[in-house]
Protein backbone atom coordinates (compact mmCIF):
# COMPACT_ATOMS: atom_id res chain seq x y z
CA UNK A 1 0.00 0.00 0.00
CA UNK A 2 1.12 3.30 -1.28
CA UNK A 3 1.82 6.13 1.82
CA UNK A 4 -0.62 8.65 2.26
CA UNK A 5 0.51 12.11 1.97
CA UNK A 6 -0.12 12.51 5.18
CA UNK A 7 2.39 9.82 6.29
CA UNK A 8 4.64 11.11 3.58
CA UNK A 9 5.01 14.36 5.52
CA UNK A 10 4.77 12.55 9.46
CA UNK A 11 7.72 10.24 8.41
CA UNK A 12 9.44 12.49 6.51
CA UNK A 13 12.45 12.48 8.72
CA UNK A 14 13.08 9.20 8.25
CA UNK A 15 12.28 8.27 4.67
CA UNK A 16 14.81 10.75 3.66
CA UNK A 17 17.50 9.03 5.80
CA UNK A 18 19.12 6.93 3.30
CA UNK A 19 19.46 4.11 5.74
CA UNK A 20 15.99 4.34 6.24
CA UNK A 21 14.08 5.56 3.66
CA UNK A 22 11.06 4.71 2.17
CA UNK A 23 11.53 1.07 1.87
CA UNK A 24 12.52 1.21 6.20
CA UNK A 25 9.76 3.34 6.89
CA UNK A 26 7.51 0.41 5.49
CA UNK A 27 8.92 -1.98 7.28
CA UNK A 28 8.14 -0.16 10.43
CA UNK A 29 4.75 0.05 9.76
CA UNK A 30 4.69 -3.49 8.88
CA UNK A 31 6.42 -4.11 12.13
CA UNK A 32 5.30 -5.73 15.33
CA UNK A 33 7.26 -4.86 19.26
CA UNK A 34 5.58 -5.86 22.31
CA UNK A 35 7.07 -3.61 25.29
CA UNK A 36 6.52 -5.64 28.70
CA UNK A 37 5.91 -3.38 31.39
CA UNK A 38 4.79 0.31 31.23
CA UNK A 39 6.84 2.36 33.61
CA UNK A 40 10.05 3.92 33.50
CA UNK A 41 11.88 2.07 30.84
CA UNK A 42 8.47 0.91 28.52
CA UNK A 43 7.58 4.35 28.73
CA UNK A 44 9.47 6.37 26.62
CA UNK A 45 10.09 3.29 24.34
CA UNK A 46 6.68 2.79 23.69
CA UNK A 47 6.55 6.79 22.72
CA UNK A 48 9.32 6.75 20.16
CA UNK A 49 8.04 3.42 19.08
CA UNK A 50 4.36 4.77 18.37
CA UNK A 51 6.14 8.15 16.90
CA UNK A 52 8.11 6.21 14.69
CA UNK A 53 5.24 4.59 13.60
CA UNK A 54 5.65 0.81 14.35
CA UNK A 55 2.51 -0.40 12.92
CA UNK A 56 1.22 -2.91 15.89
CA UNK A 57 2.41 -2.18 19.30
CA UNK A 58 1.74 -4.75 22.15
CA UNK A 59 2.17 -3.18 25.75
CA UNK A 60 1.82 -5.94 28.99
CA UNK A 61 1.51 -4.45 32.90
CA UNK A 62 -0.81 -5.32 35.42
CA UNK A 63 -0.35 -2.13 37.62
CA UNK A 64 -1.99 0.39 37.45
CA UNK A 65 -1.25 4.77 37.44
CA UNK A 66 0.60 5.61 41.14
CA UNK A 67 1.27 9.19 41.57
CA UNK A 68 4.94 7.50 42.60
CA UNK A 69 5.18 6.33 38.85
CA UNK A 70 4.89 9.75 37.51
CA UNK A 71 8.52 11.20 37.91
CA UNK A 72 9.19 9.13 35.03
CA UNK A 73 6.98 6.99 33.74
CA UNK A 74 6.10 9.54 31.16
CA UNK A 75 3.71 8.23 29.31
CA UNK A 76 1.13 8.56 31.85
CA UNK A 77 -0.35 12.12 33.10
CA UNK A 78 -1.36 13.33 36.64
CA UNK A 79 -5.10 12.34 35.31
CA UNK A 80 -4.50 9.06 35.01
CA UNK A 81 -3.85 7.90 38.19
CA UNK A 82 -5.61 5.23 39.10
CA UNK A 83 -5.93 4.07 35.90
CA UNK A 84 -4.52 0.69 34.01
CA UNK A 85 -1.24 1.44 33.25
CA UNK A 86 -2.10 -0.52 29.90
CA UNK A 87 -5.05 2.08 29.11
CA UNK A 88 -3.38 5.19 29.73
CA UNK A 89 -0.25 4.35 27.99
CA UNK A 90 -2.35 3.05 24.96
CA UNK A 91 -4.56 6.71 24.98
CA UNK A 92 -1.01 8.40 24.68
CA UNK A 93 0.24 6.46 21.53
CA UNK A 94 -3.11 6.52 19.95
CA UNK A 95 -2.75 10.08 20.70
CA UNK A 96 0.60 10.83 19.14
CA UNK A 97 0.34 8.74 16.06
CA UNK A 98 -3.64 7.08 14.65
CA UNK A 99 -1.17 5.09 12.51
CA UNK A 100 -0.13 2.48 15.00
CA UNK A 101 -2.64 -0.26 16.23
CA UNK A 102 -2.29 -1.03 20.16
CA UNK A 103 -2.30 -4.10 21.42
CA UNK A 104 -3.35 -4.13 25.80
CA UNK A 105 -2.07 -7.05 28.08
CA UNK A 106 -3.30 -6.22 31.55
CA UNK A 107 -1.67 -8.99 32.84
CA UNK A 108 1.88 -10.06 34.45
CA UNK A 109 4.00 -12.01 32.51
CA UNK A 110 4.57 -15.92 33.79
CA UNK A 111 5.06 -19.52 32.63
CA UNK A 112 1.98 -19.77 31.43
CA UNK A 113 0.76 -16.89 29.86
CA UNK A 114 4.17 -15.50 27.93
CA UNK A 115 4.77 -17.96 24.79
CA UNK A 116 1.92 -17.07 23.72
CA UNK A 117 2.04 -13.28 24.01
CA UNK A 118 4.95 -13.10 22.50
CA UNK A 119 4.72 -15.33 19.30
CA UNK A 120 2.96 -12.77 17.55
CA UNK A 121 5.70 -10.22 17.41
CA UNK A 122 8.91 -9.22 15.71
CA UNK A 123 10.58 -7.89 18.95
CA UNK A 124 10.39 -8.13 22.23
CA UNK A 125 11.42 -5.11 25.00
CA UNK A 126 11.95 -6.28 28.59
CA UNK A 127 10.91 -2.70 30.82
CA UNK A 128 10.10 -4.78 33.67
CA UNK A 129 11.82 -3.85 37.13
CA UNK A 130 12.07 -7.27 38.45
CA UNK A 131 14.58 -10.42 38.25
CA UNK A 132 11.93 -13.33 38.30
CA UNK A 133 10.62 -11.68 35.10
CA UNK A 134 13.80 -10.74 33.45
CA UNK A 135 14.27 -14.07 33.41
CA UNK A 136 11.24 -15.67 32.17
CA UNK A 137 10.98 -13.37 29.20
CA UNK A 138 14.45 -13.92 28.38
CA UNK A 139 14.15 -17.96 28.56
CA UNK A 140 10.72 -17.45 26.42
CA UNK A 141 12.59 -15.43 24.15
CA UNK A 142 14.98 -18.02 23.40
CA UNK A 143 12.99 -21.07 23.00
CA UNK A 144 10.97 -19.00 20.86
CA UNK A 145 14.07 -17.94 18.69
CA UNK A 146 12.50 -14.11 19.22
CA UNK A 147 14.95 -10.99 19.53
CA UNK A 148 14.95 -9.23 22.83
CA UNK A 149 16.02 -6.21 24.48
CA UNK A 150 17.04 -6.51 27.85
CA UNK A 151 17.20 -3.68 29.85
CA UNK A 152 18.03 -2.83 33.33
CA UNK A 153 18.19 0.28 35.54
CA UNK A 154 18.87 1.83 39.25
CA UNK A 155 19.75 5.09 41.04
CA UNK A 156 21.95 7.12 38.29
CA UNK A 157 23.00 4.06 36.16
CA UNK A 158 21.29 2.27 33.72
CA UNK A 159 22.61 -0.92 31.08
CA UNK A 160 21.14 -3.14 28.41
CA UNK A 161 21.69 -5.79 25.81
CA UNK A 162 19.91 -6.89 22.46
CA UNK A 163 19.69 -11.10 22.37
CA UNK A 164 19.33 -12.25 19.30
CA UNK A 165 18.68 -15.95 20.17
CA UNK A 166 21.13 -18.51 18.21
CA UNK A 167 23.33 -16.07 17.08
CA UNK A 168 24.56 -13.75 20.15
CA UNK A 169 24.49 -14.55 24.07
CA UNK A 170 21.64 -13.95 26.38
CA UNK A 171 20.85 -13.04 29.79
CA UNK A 172 21.47 -16.01 31.21
CA UNK A 173 25.11 -16.32 30.02
CA UNK A 174 26.12 -13.75 32.05
CA UNK A 175 23.92 -14.19 34.72
CA UNK A 176 22.87 -18.03 35.67
CA UNK A 177 20.07 -17.35 38.46
CA UNK A 178 17.88 -14.71 40.29
CA UNK A 179 19.55 -13.52 42.67
CA UNK A 180 18.58 -16.27 45.74
CA UNK A 181 15.17 -15.05 47.83
CA UNK A 182 16.60 -16.54 50.94
CA UNK A 183 19.57 -13.97 50.23
CA UNK A 184 17.10 -11.07 50.88
CA UNK A 185 16.76 -9.90 54.17
CA UNK A 186 14.63 -7.72 53.44
CA UNK A 187 13.93 -4.83 50.20
CA UNK A 188 13.44 -1.59 49.81
CA UNK A 189 12.58 0.52 46.90
CA UNK A 190 16.64 2.35 46.11
CA UNK A 191 15.11 5.08 43.78
CA UNK A 192 16.15 6.04 40.06
CA UNK A 193 16.39 9.18 38.73
CA UNK A 194 13.71 10.05 35.88
CA UNK A 195 15.69 10.90 33.08
CA UNK A 196 17.65 7.29 33.27
CA UNK A 197 14.30 5.59 32.00
CA UNK A 198 14.24 7.95 28.85
CA UNK A 199 18.33 7.23 28.21
CA UNK A 200 18.27 3.37 28.63
CA UNK A 201 14.50 3.33 27.44
CA UNK A 202 15.30 4.76 23.70
CA UNK A 203 17.58 3.04 23.69
CA UNK A 204 16.39 -0.18 23.72
CA UNK A 205 13.21 1.62 20.81
CA UNK A 206 16.57 2.49 18.86
CA UNK A 207 17.17 -1.35 18.63
CA UNK A 208 14.10 -1.97 18.12
CA UNK A 209 14.04 0.13 14.85
CA UNK A 210 17.71 -0.90 13.94
CA UNK A 211 16.47 -4.80 14.02
CA UNK A 212 13.33 -3.65 12.06
CA UNK A 213 15.07 -1.80 9.40
CA UNK A 214 18.18 -3.67 9.51
CA UNK A 215 19.88 -0.55 10.01
CA UNK A 216 23.55 -0.81 11.59
CA UNK A 217 24.99 -2.98 14.19
CA UNK A 218 22.74 -4.25 17.00
CA UNK A 219 23.90 -4.48 20.83
CA UNK A 220 24.32 -8.32 20.42
CA UNK A 221 27.29 -9.67 22.19
CA UNK A 222 27.70 -6.73 24.48
CA UNK A 223 26.57 -5.15 27.58
CA UNK A 224 26.33 -1.19 27.50
CA UNK A 225 26.17 0.13 31.16
CA UNK A 226 25.64 3.87 31.36
CA UNK A 227 26.95 5.97 34.70
CA UNK A 228 25.10 9.14 34.96
CA UNK A 229 26.97 10.68 37.94
CA UNK A 230 30.26 9.91 35.51
CA UNK A 231 28.43 10.87 32.52
CA UNK A 232 30.28 7.68 30.91
CA UNK A 233 28.76 5.15 28.72
CA UNK A 234 30.91 1.55 28.61
CA UNK A 235 30.70 -1.53 26.16
CA UNK A 236 31.34 -4.29 27.66
CA UNK A 237 32.06 -7.48 24.89
CA UNK A 238 30.16 -10.66 26.01
CA UNK A 239 32.00 -14.43 25.55
CA UNK A 240 29.73 -16.11 22.80
CA UNK A 241 26.99 -17.71 22.80
CA UNK A 242 25.97 -20.54 24.69
CA UNK A 243 29.03 -22.19 26.44
CA UNK A 244 27.73 -23.95 29.61
CA UNK A 245 24.58 -21.59 29.14
CA UNK A 246 21.67 -23.40 30.77
CA UNK A 247 19.01 -22.20 28.34
CA UNK A 248 20.70 -20.60 25.30
CA UNK A 249 23.64 -23.37 24.49
CA UNK A 250 23.14 -26.23 21.77
CA UNK A 251 22.10 -28.45 24.81
CA UNK A 252 20.30 -26.99 27.26
CA UNK A 253 19.64 -27.77 30.73
CA UNK A 254 16.25 -25.84 30.39
CA UNK A 255 14.01 -26.52 28.69
CA UNK A 256 10.84 -25.16 30.65
CA UNK A 257 9.46 -21.92 31.90
CA UNK A 258 10.41 -21.01 35.42
CA UNK A 259 8.46 -19.04 37.63
CA UNK A 260 10.89 -17.99 40.26
CA UNK A 261 10.04 -16.04 43.42
CA UNK A 262 9.93 -12.35 43.66
CA UNK A 263 11.38 -11.55 47.08
CA UNK A 264 8.91 -9.64 48.98
CA UNK A 265 9.17 -6.18 48.94
CA UNK A 266 7.96 -3.78 51.56
CA UNK A 267 8.30 -0.90 49.45
CA UNK A 268 6.41 1.48 51.90
CA UNK B 1 51.32 -4.86 36.61
CA UNK B 2 49.01 -3.37 34.67
CA UNK B 3 45.75 -4.93 34.02
CA UNK B 4 42.45 -2.82 32.54
CA UNK B 5 39.35 -2.78 35.00
CA UNK B 6 36.17 -1.83 33.16
CA UNK B 7 37.83 -0.13 30.60
CA UNK B 8 40.68 1.86 32.94
CA UNK B 9 44.47 0.92 32.75
CA UNK B 10 45.24 0.41 36.45
CA UNK B 11 48.81 -1.01 38.04
CA UNK B 12 47.88 -3.89 40.50
CA UNK B 13 49.99 -6.45 43.10
CA UNK B 14 51.83 -9.05 40.85
CA UNK B 15 49.89 -12.45 41.67
CA UNK B 16 46.49 -10.81 42.98
CA UNK B 17 43.68 -12.90 42.12
CA UNK B 18 40.14 -11.91 40.93
CA UNK B 19 38.59 -12.04 44.72
CA UNK B 20 41.51 -9.79 45.59
CA UNK B 21 40.62 -7.36 43.27
CA UNK B 22 36.91 -7.20 43.97
CA UNK B 23 38.28 -6.74 47.04
CA UNK B 24 40.28 -4.11 46.12
CA UNK B 25 37.71 -1.96 43.79
CA UNK B 26 34.59 -2.09 46.68
CA UNK B 27 32.93 -4.12 44.39
CA UNK B 28 28.97 -3.82 45.14
CA UNK B 29 27.25 -7.10 45.90
CA UNK B 30 30.83 -9.51 45.33
CA UNK B 31 28.51 -12.55 45.80
CA UNK B 32 25.85 -11.68 42.77
CA UNK B 33 28.67 -10.17 40.50
CA UNK B 34 29.81 -12.13 37.28
CA UNK B 35 33.31 -11.49 36.05
CA UNK B 36 34.95 -11.60 33.08
CA UNK B 37 38.15 -11.83 32.13
CA UNK B 38 39.73 -11.31 28.32
CA UNK B 39 36.33 -11.80 27.49
CA UNK B 40 35.51 -14.70 29.08
CA UNK B 41 33.21 -15.42 32.15
CA UNK B 42 35.11 -16.59 35.03
CA UNK B 43 32.87 -19.03 37.56
CA UNK B 44 32.39 -17.53 40.73
CA UNK B 45 33.58 -20.58 42.27
CA UNK B 46 37.06 -20.08 40.94
CA UNK B 47 37.75 -15.94 42.09
CA UNK B 48 39.74 -16.93 44.88
CA UNK B 49 42.07 -19.23 42.83
CA UNK B 50 42.36 -17.25 39.03
CA UNK B 51 45.18 -15.37 39.07
CA UNK B 52 45.49 -11.95 36.78
CA UNK B 53 48.28 -11.62 34.24
CA UNK B 54 49.85 -8.57 33.11
CA UNK B 55 47.39 -7.11 30.42
CA UNK B 56 44.11 -8.57 31.69
CA UNK B 57 40.88 -6.89 30.77
CA UNK B 58 38.50 -7.57 33.61
CA UNK B 59 34.95 -6.87 33.59
CA UNK B 60 31.94 -6.57 36.72
CA UNK B 61 28.66 -7.32 35.52
CA UNK B 62 25.80 -6.72 37.98
CA UNK B 63 22.20 -7.54 38.60
CA UNK B 64 20.26 -4.42 37.77
CA UNK B 65 16.15 -4.77 38.33
CA UNK B 66 14.33 -1.53 37.93
CA UNK B 67 13.78 0.09 41.09
CA UNK B 68 15.49 -2.58 43.61
CA UNK B 69 19.76 -3.64 43.45
CA UNK B 70 20.64 -6.15 45.56
CA UNK B 71 23.11 -4.20 46.84
CA UNK B 72 20.32 -1.55 48.35
CA UNK B 73 18.31 -4.93 50.00
CA UNK B 74 21.47 -6.05 51.82
CA UNK B 75 22.80 -2.58 52.54
CA UNK B 76 19.99 -1.14 53.63
CA UNK B 77 18.29 -4.68 55.33
CA UNK B 78 19.65 -3.47 59.20
CA UNK B 79 18.29 0.06 58.85
CA UNK B 80 14.54 -0.89 58.25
Amino acid sequence: MPFTNEQLERYSRHIILKEIGAKGQKKLLNAKVLIIGAGGLGAPAALYLAAAGVGTIGIADADVVDLSNLQRQVIHSTNDIGKKKVDSAAETMRAINPDVTVNTYYQFVNSENISDLIKDYDFILDGTDNFPAKFLINDACVMAKKPLSHAGIIRFKGQLTTIIPGEGPCYRCIFKNPPPKDAVPTCKQAGVIGAMGGVIGSLQAMEAVKYITGVGELLSGYLLTYDALKMEFHKIKLPPRGKGCAVCSDHPTITTLIDYEQAVCDLH
Amino acid sequence: MKITVSGTVKEVADGLTVSQLIEQENVETPQYVTVSVNEEFIESGTFDTHILKEGDEVEFLYFMGGGTIMQSIIQDGSDE
